[in-house]
């Protein structure tokens, strides 16, 4: 258990944390999200003691860290990769820390068969690719078999296979009873690995919740309309007719129209009332980027000079719900977020709404499952992690994609 | 205390694993000793030219370890790289999250680089007198015997000791080794000799941590008008070490890390 209260750091005149408050607990993975230069690594080392709060404080199973009896056994942490001296072997590195722990020598090679660098134990760590780099700090951070992990966005430079192992291990590290606070500044890959979010920006705290509730609160579920394309004018037609029932009907750049505040059934009817055809009625969840994005842009240090609307996965228009850098509100129009899509995810990850999300190189595994489709897939039940009661099958947990099946898994 | 040796352990595995370790004391070694021999050397053939004021003041022992200020340059580096490369690396903030007791890390990771740096300046000093005064020939030679020589090559050690410890302390402070070398190469290869052998600065110059410990090499004092000893020099260039090892200890207790 983490326990931050009323955290602050100050460097000179900027302010790199302002007074966050949070929790993290045992047993889940915890994500820790913000954008770049949102406070996260300076919040990661004020945990590990490393740097001093200005204010608040923060304590590791109710201790600081600096007075946490056997420290290294009981917290382990992954700060930077690349925060190995290159000369030394991957072995070396992680017995001289292993030695400075107090940790048995035979430790260090059970870690690095964890982490699958057996092979390149004797080498040079200078000349390991980022992954390897990654899988030797997520070693030296596992060296203790400790309690409490820290990971300061350890898929960074990761390859998809990488991606996945990371997870996993992140998964079954909770499941085991530990507590996991992973940071990362992609939302996609947090709504896959972590069960609950802690969102900063800016330094300061702009969400605490399960990620359940995140998606729900931030993003919202819209219809995809089409209409056929051969006669000009029934767009329009369907247009006003569904705007003069109540809902917020925008036309999208190949001429579909993205319509919220209504239910497929009610659209369905409409139409039929107004004498138009249909070519397209498809449920959609509003891309947890997007509102991510959203939640986050009024908080975002470094901006590029591209506008929102040319990022991958957005689209024009706000998304309804998202109060733009606040904690949402509600969803406007008396619709229920997740009205459409049972599951969540099926939307945020699949093909369409034009957004090749950062997993498109990957066919299928994030993809819309079938509603209650049998999930065969080759990573399969990851020791049940506690989860919260819910219906809905979790395709993040078990991507059916036969063709992702590696070595990766190995452990 | 285990916690001591465990940083001792882990230290000394760190320094054997990295090839800087290697190649700065080796440079040291072979420097000090080359140098000294060239010179000596040289001595010997020019002696009968030489003034009759140098001839009379000829300590046979210094010579020997005139490769000393160049030699002292790799003990510099091999201080800054053991501290500083734990800053440029970034391997500092795994060590300290691994131990939380920062001057304990500190002085366990400079007692394991000093007592490498004193073993391989005691051999560097018996080698470099040894091979010095047997170039210097029959003539001009002295023996560990003869007054003073023992305690001028035993403190010959102590000092490439002692300025080891010193640049680790600087280290410490300045954190990039870059920055570090940058400031102890120029300050002892030049600027401490431009002190010392300027008239105006001569005064000041001879407190500084090089001049002040280096009188311990010297076996024949005449026309030296220092006020201090040798060992009295060698307690100077001591409280600079202790100063810098405090400021080091200081700056990495208080500072983020």
């Amino acid at each position: 258990m983490i326990e931050a209260v009323g955290l602050t750091k100050r460097y000179g005149a900027k302010t790199a944390v302002h007074n966050l408050s949070f929790q993290v607990r045992p047993g889940t993975v915890t994500g820790f999200l913000g954008p770049n230069g949102s406070g996260k690594s300076t919040t990661m080392r004020m945990i590990l003691g490393l740097d001093t709060p200005t204010s608040g404080h923060v304590t590791i199973g109710g201790h600081p860290f600096r007075k946490l009896p056997n420290a290294p056994r009981q917290v382990g942490a992954l700060l930077d990769a690349k925060a190995v001296h290159g000369g030394r072997s991957a072995r070396q590195h992680l017995l001289s820390l292993a030695q400075l722990s107090g940790i048995p020598a035979s430790r260090v090679d059970e870690v690095l068969g964890l982490v699958g660098l057996q092979d390149v134990a004797k080498k040079r760590s200078k000349g390991f690719s980022l992954g390897m780099g990654q899988r030797l700090g997520i070693a030296a951070a596992m060296l203790g078999d400790p309690q409490v992990l820290l990971f300061d966005e350890p898929v960074n430079g990761l390859d998809p296979d990488g991606i996945l192992w990371v997870r996993n291990l992140m998964k079954q590290l909770a499941s085991e009873g530990r507590t996991v606070f992973v940071s990362s500044h992609l939302m996609s890959e947090m709504a896959l690995t972590a069960e609950h979010l802690i969102v900063i920006g800016r330094g300061q705290l702009l969400a605490d919740m399960n990620v359940k509730d995140f998606i729900a609160a931030n993003s919202t579920g819209f219809a995809r309309v089409r209409t056929p394309d051969t006669e000009p004018g029934l767009a329009e037609k369907l247009t006003s007719a569904l705007s003069e029932a109540g809902g917020q009907v925008v036309p999208e750049p190949d001429g579909a129209l993205r319509v919220t505040g209504l239910a497929l059934p009610r659209i369905s009817d409409l139409a039929h009332e107004a004498d138009v055809r249909l070519w397209e009625l498809s449920p959609h969840q509003a891309s947890l980027e997007e509102a991510y994005m959203q939640l986050t842009q009024g908080a975002v240090d470094y901006r590029s000079a591209v506008p929102p609307q040319a990022v991958p996965g957005m689209m024009p228009g706000a998304v309804p719900g998202v109060v733009p850098g606040g904690v949402p509100g509600a969803v406007p129009g008396g619709m229920p977020p997740q009205g459409y899509a049972g599951d969540p995810y099926a939307g945020a990850y699949g093909p369409q709404g034009g957004a090749p999300g950062p997993y498109a190189g990957q066919p299928g595994p994030y993809g819309a499952q079938p509603q209650g489709a049998p999930v065969p897939g080759p990573y399969g039940a990851p020791p049940a992690p506690p989860q919260q009661p819910q219906a809905q099958p979790q395709p993040h947990a078990a991507p059916a994609d036969p063709t992702q099946q590696h070595s990766e898994d190995a452990r | 205390m285990a916690v001591a040796s465990q940083v001792l352990t882990s230290e000394w595995t760190k320094i054997r694993s990295v090839r800087s370790t290697v190649w700065t004391l080796g440079i040291a070694v072979v420097v000090t000793v080359v140098m000294g021999a060239a010179i000596c050397l040289l001595v010997k053939n020019d002696f009968e030219s030489m003034p009759v004021r140098e001839r009379l003041t000829f300590d046979a022992t210094s010579t020997a370890f005139a490769g000393m200020g160049l030699g002292q340059l790799a003990m510099i580096v091999f201080g800054v790289l053991v501290v500083g490369g734990e800053y440029s690396t970034g391997m500092i903030r795994t060590s300290l999250a691994a131990v939380p007791q920062r001057g304990t890390f500190l002085f366990s990771k400079i007692a394991v680089a000093t007592l490498l740096a004193f073993v391989v300046s005691l051999v560097t000093s018996f080698v470099a007198f040894s091979v010095g005064q047997s170039l210097l020939g029959p003539d001009l030679r002295v023996g560990l015997g003869d007054p003073g020589v023992l305690r001028a090559v035993f403190g010959g050690a102590l000092y490439m000791t002692l300025i080891t410890l010193f640049s680790m302390g600087v280290a410490a402070v300045l954190r990039s080794p870059m920055l570090s070398l940058g400031i102890l190469m120029p300050f002892f290869f030049l600027i401490s000799n431009i002190l010392g052998a300027v008239s105006a600065t001569r005064k000041l110059g001879r407190y500084l941590p090089d001049q002040a410990g280096q009188k311990v090499m010297k076996v024949v004092t005449t026309g030296d008008d220092v006020p201090y000893g040798p060992w009295g020099g060698l307690g100077i260039m001591a409280l600079w070490v202790i100063a810098a090892l405090i400021a080091g200890y200081l700056f990495l207790k208080k500072r983020d890390a």
